[in-house]
């Protein structure tokens, strides 16, 4: 179910990545201001971006699922905001050595941008124990939809009061007038960008098909155990494996 | 700040780089991980059903 078009996605991510390496090295310009140190930029823009459009994602896949508790809906909620706290933390390490290039400090807590990011990232990182910290699979699936509909909505809400927050020094990259960015700076950023969200949408799907593979085996084991139980009791051959096995929480 | 020369620069850029791809090697490492103990399940519940069927 999940593994259809894993392959051609794969393949797509590479080719994008392998160019977006090549337009960074070799066909944008330097920075006047920054300089080469300004490379990191085409890595860390696109992770941000599309770390939070993963969070948001994972709320919307969560309202999917409290509108029709389909399970897989969850699944993919789960997935996606797994995968873009993964990203969030590479967000935070690339944006620390940037910041530590340019501005001569890993962390400056009075930049807007800065700290909010760090806020969204401490929020997510409460997804997971809270997730787990449930034991019924129907009750864990849908706090955890709450509050990934919660901590989805927030992200844009975010951004838009760090938007217009009066000061900052962190450069703007879109915005109404195109960040400033020339033409190729401009084309090796979108390619970055596009090669990231296909990464992401890779990663996403393959790891849907390793927990779907690993709930269909589980419930497999299940039903072949009790049919093998219900064999042995009957004191004749184990009958074919129908039994209805119960949903299973995530991670278990 | 002025901008850094291209031998300081470039350690910083290599190290975003490599921070990036070191996250995504663990990541897929990871996954193929489980893959791997996925299919040696798979595998023993063939033993099973095979030493069932004997």
């Amino acid at each position: 179910m999940y593994s259809k078009g894993l392959r051609p996605l794969a393949a797509a991510s590479v080719v994008f990545m392998a160019a977006s390496l090549s337009l960074v090295f070799f066909y944008a310009p330097l920075d006047a201001d920054q300089g080469f140190i300004q490379k990191i930029f085409y890595l860390h823009v696109p992770l941000a971006i599309v770390a939070l459009l993963g969070f948001i994602a994972g709320g919307v896949m969560a309202i999917k699922y409290l509108r029709t508790r389909d399970p897989s809906w969850d699944m993919r909620s789960y997935v996606a905001i797994h995968l873009s706290l993964v990203l969030a933390v590479g967000v935070l390490i690339t944006g620390s050595i940037w910041a530590k290039g340019s501005w001569g400090h890993w962390w400056v807590w009075d930049e807007p941008t800065l700290v909010s990011f760090l806020i969204i990232f401490l929020l997510y990182c409460c997804y997971q124990p809270l997730r787990f910290s449930i034991e019924d699979p129907e009750r864990q699936a849908r706090y955890a939809a709450v509050f990934a509909i919660t901590a989805g909505a927030f992200v844009p809400v975010n951004f838009i009061a760090v938007r217009l927050a009066q000061a900052f020094s962190h450069p703007r990259v879109l915005s109404t007038t195109g960040g400033n960015m020339p033409g190729e700076m401009r084309l090796t950023f979108y390619v970055s960008l596009i090669a990231m969200g296909l990464l992401f949408v890779t990663l996403w799907k393959f790891e849907l098909v390793s927990k779907h593979a690993k709930f269909e085996l589980k419930r497999l084991r299940r039903r072949l155990e009790l049919s093998l139980e219900e064999g042995t009791s009957r004191g004749g051959a184990p009958s074919p494996p129908t039994a209805t096995v119960p949903a299973q929480p995530i991670g278990s | 700040m002025p901008a850094l020369p291209l031998d300081e620069a470039g350690k910083y850029v290599a190290a975003a780089y490599i921070v990036f791809l070191t996250l995504v090697v663990l990541y897929v490492a990871i996954m193929a991980m489980k893959v791997s103990r996925i299919e040696r399940e798979v595998e023993s519940l063939h033993e099973l059903l095979d030493e069932r069927g004997k």
